[in-house]
């Protein structure tokens, strides 16, 4: 790995297609580092159509568009490291990775940090009541349903109904899962749905859109029993067996922290906020490779 | 089968680990039962993991005696059984003027409990020591000797080393019944019966239940909760300190303190409640204790929020420990360990050998030699399993595959998901596992987990 001339953190879709951009151009050494076992970012386990029409003009399933970024991007050259995480940036260029034989420092030309976005916690959110297995975000579920044929539950409740939430009702019919309802907080989304997918929801998928509710507890002894909100002033409950916290997604920029912008990094991707489709930050990661291009 | 044992110890919480451990390590034959499906089901799972002086305690109560007692037991044994301990101090902060008129007396009170290394110091010195501190901390009572600990791994420690010295440890085992024949003790559990010569009952929050198995229950559990919040900043960087605040005649107020496994929070409050399981948190609480931190630490208001979580204190009508060699029968009640019993366990076992030597039958003249069982380390300032390599699986935390494999398997291995948290941090971090939930959660399933795959933890599992 040594001394690589572009270093890509996260071989999501906009690490992938930065670091294929880049060795098309000619870019001898590029390196992509993804801490999971495959690369391929969200689509990998998001199972579901969808994907792909930004950047390849088509809609595919995820894995089919990671399947397919990656082999454009080891087509062109790229190294694709996984199961290696970027444990720390150093400094300029320099920067410890981490994998299954222990740590080791690179020193690269330049560092794309396209580690993505995940959806806002639980915690995060400060939501109240009982705390269950079968509390989850869209992310895990999705992983759950697709890479690991596991159903945590048969009637969940989605909390949050931004385009993420839509991803979840396709990952729950997979599975057999019949949410019982999406409950918008109203403000706050990172990613509102347009309006009509409230009615469009309704009318596919029988799933009502419960909008300006606030104040969510979950509630049940043992497990997920019901959640209790309040909607135009008054406290409603609805029964569920599990919640689904979609959405209000965060930049997955930890790697950051308390450095004072690290000359060099350039973000690409779902990392830079405001959240796009997974063919939109592919072409974030092709405008960041124009950039790094550009400048040498 | 019924099977026979010296000494039942009823509940799986830190207090009843570590009378069973020193018990065991004593020579007598032990058997722990616990209602769960894993340790720590009950009050230990959600505190403040603060090693306490005693310098705040009731002076010449057997609190003090424990928490001094066990304090030093565990500074003693921390490294055989590879515990960690953040030498953090505490600073008991004034914040107005009447606060100010209060730390002498708090002085004088930590030094009458001998803790001797107290002293006041002004509102500069505070502030060279904290320099993130809002202006407004005028003075505060330094108490170097406050720590911070593992709450999870201490117990598990114990667990283990009594396992090593041949106790048995019996999950999913609720004691319902309680009767007493010529021989001893015949409990019913929900694993069958199980005799034994004396019993322990640690049953923390359900103490006073469990009590009235054999009598009318000398003291009710009026739980207490505490809900907590975690911030996503790397602790030392904003404080070194366990911030504890004057204590009122109404609230012992809120302490911001370091986490042992490198975080910051802000907790806990106390709220009586009905709950004696699964505390919940409520939203209005939580921005209360987070608009506190800021308060203190105004750079925290851009810190994010790690975890919320909320814990159970198994409080009585009065304030005192409620322990007690039953007379005439050999029954030691360990009840009403309420705020302090991370602190206390180890001098709660100590006294409660003691009560047993004395009130029941005398320990056994030759204890064996002690085995020590290490457990694994999840303390942030020490070295961890990752640094040398492995596959990561929970990245925020940074927990390897192999670390969550042994949790899952060995002495007193996981029964369920939040045990398995427990054991590894794994899905604790920022994202609360949205990386990695399926991943452990598929690994805890192959493993026989019951609440992996959205069952219950418990017995009766879906
Ligand atoms: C549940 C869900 C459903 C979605 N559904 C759709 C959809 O239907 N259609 C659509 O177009 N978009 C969808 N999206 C959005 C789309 O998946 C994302 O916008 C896209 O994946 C963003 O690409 P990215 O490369 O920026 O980040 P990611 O795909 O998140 O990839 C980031 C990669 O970086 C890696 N990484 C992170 N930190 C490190 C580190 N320190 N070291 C090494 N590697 C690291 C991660 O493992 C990951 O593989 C969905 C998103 C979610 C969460
Ligand atoms: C918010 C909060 C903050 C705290 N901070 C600190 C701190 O910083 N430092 C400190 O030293 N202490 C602290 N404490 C106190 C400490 O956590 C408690 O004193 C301690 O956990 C009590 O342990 P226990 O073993 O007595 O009870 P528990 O942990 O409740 O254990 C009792 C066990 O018995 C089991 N049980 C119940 N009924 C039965 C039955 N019928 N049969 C079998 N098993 C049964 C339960 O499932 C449970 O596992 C704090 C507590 C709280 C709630």
């Amino acid at each position: 790995m040594g001394q690589p001339d572009v270093l890509v953190i996260g071989g999501g879709p906009a690490g992938l297609a930065c670091a294929t951009a880049l060795a098309k151009a000619g870019m001898r050494q590029v390196l992509v580092a993804e801490r999971e076992a495959e690369a391929g970012g969200v689509p990998r386990h998001a199972g579901h159509w969808g994907f792909g029409w930004e950047s390849h003009g088509r809609l595919m399933r995820g894995p089919a568009y990671a399947a397919r970024l990656l082999v454009e991007a080891q087509a062109a050259g790229v190294t694709v490291a996984t199961g290696t995480t970027v444990a720390r940036i150093e400094g300029p260029g320099r920067v410890v990775l981490h994998d299954k034989t222990g740590l080791h420092e690179v020193v690269a030309g330049r560092v794309v940090l396209a580690t993505g976005a995940r959806e806002g916690t639980r915690a995060e959110r400060l939501i109240g009541g009982a705390r269950h297995p079968q509390i989850m975000t869209t992310g895990t579920l999705q992983q759950m349903v697709y890479l690991k044929g596991m159903v945590p539950f048969r009637r969940p409740l989605i909390l949050g109904a931004e385009w993420v939430s839509y991803s979840a009702i396709l990952t729950c019919r997979h599975a057999g899962i019949r949410p019982v309802a999406l409950l918008d907080e109203g403000q706050g989304g990172t990613d509102a749905a347009p309006r009509w997918f409230a009615p469009a929801t309704r009318l596919a998928f029988a799933i009502p859109t419960l909008r300006r509710t606030s104040d969510p507890v979950i509630l049940g002894r043992g497990r997920v029993e019901a959640v209790r909100f309040t909607r135009d002033g008054r406290q409603e409950e609805l029964a569920c067996d599990g919640v689904i916290i979609s959405g209000r997604f965060r930049p997955e920029a930890s790697l950051l922290a308390g450095l004072a912008c690290p000359p060099g990094v350039i973000l690409a991707g779902n990392v830079t906020g405001p959240l796009k489709t997974a063919g939109g930050a592919a072409m974030a990661g092709r405008g960041a490779a124009r950039q790094i291009l550009g400048d040498t | 089968m019924v099977q026979e044992f010296d000494v039942a110890v009823i509940g799986g919480g830190v207090v009843g680990l570590a009378i069973l451990r020193r018990l065991a390590m004593s020579g007598l034959g032990t058997v722990l039962l616990e209602r769960g499906a894993d340790i720590l089901s009950g009050a230990s799972k959600g505190n403040s993991a603060l090693l306490h002086t005693g310098f705040d305690a009731p002076a010449g109560s057997l609190e003090l005696a424990c928490v001094q007692r066990g304090a030093h037991e565990y500074r003693a044994i921390r490294d055989r059984l590879n515990l960690p301990l953040v030498a953090s101090g505490a600073y008991v902060v004034a914040w107005d003027e009447a606060q100010e008129a209060r730390l002498p007396d708090l002085l004088a009170e930590a030094r009458a409990n001998g803790v001797t290394d107290t002293h006041l110091i002004g509102g500069v010195a505070l502030r060279m020591a904290e320099p993130r501190l809002a202006p407004g901390a005028r003075a505060a009572l330094h108490v170097p000797g406050e720590a911070v600990i593992d709450p999870w791994s201490a117990p598990l420690a114990y667990g283990r080393q009594a396992l090593a010295h041949g106790a048995t440890i019996l999950s999913r085992a609720e004691v319902t019944g309680a009767a007493e024949g010529p021989g001893g003790w015949t409990l019913t559990t929900r694993r069958g019966e199980v005799r034994a010569r004396a019993v322990v009952n640690a049953a923390g929050l359900f103490g006073d239940r469990v009590e009235a198995l054999i009598r009318p229950s000398p003291f009710t559990i009026k739980p207490r909760k505490g809900q907590f919040v975690v911030f996503d900043v790397p602790g030392h960087t904003l404080v070194n300190a366990i911030l504890l605040p004057v204590p009122s005649e109404r609230t012992k107020g809120v302490v911001l303190f370091p986490t042992i496994f490198g975080n910051l929070a802000i907790g806990p409050t106390a709220e009586e409640t009905d709950e004696r399981e699964g505390a919940t948190c409520d939203r209005a609480t939580l921005e209360g204790l987070r608009a506190r931190a800021v308060e203190m630490v105004p750079a925290l208001a851009q810190a994010g929020v790690k975890t919320i979580y909320a814990g159970l204190r198994p409080a009585t009508e009065a304030k005192h420990y409620r322990v007690e060699a039953v007379p005439g029968r050999a029954w030691i009640t360990v009840g009403g360990i309420r705020s302090t019993g991370l602190s206390a366990a180890l001098g709660l076992a100590e006294h409660v050998a003691d009560l047993y030597a004395s009130h029941i039958a005398p320990l056994p003249g030759q204890p064996p030699e002690p085995v020590w069982t290490p457990v694994p380390n999840l303390a942030e300032a020490r070295d961890r399993p990752w640094e040398q390599g492995g596959e990561i699986v929970c990245h925020c935390e940074r927990v390897t595959r192999d670390e969550i494999r042994a949790a899952l398997d060995g002495p007193l291995a996981a029964g369920d998901l939040g045990g398995l948290k427990r054991r590894t941090r794994a899905m604790m971090g920022r994202c609360q596992g949205f990386n990695c939930g399926a991943e452990v959660r598929a690994m805890a399933a192959a493993a026989g987990l019951p609440d992996a795959c959205g069952g219950e933890g418990r017995d009766g599992a879906a």
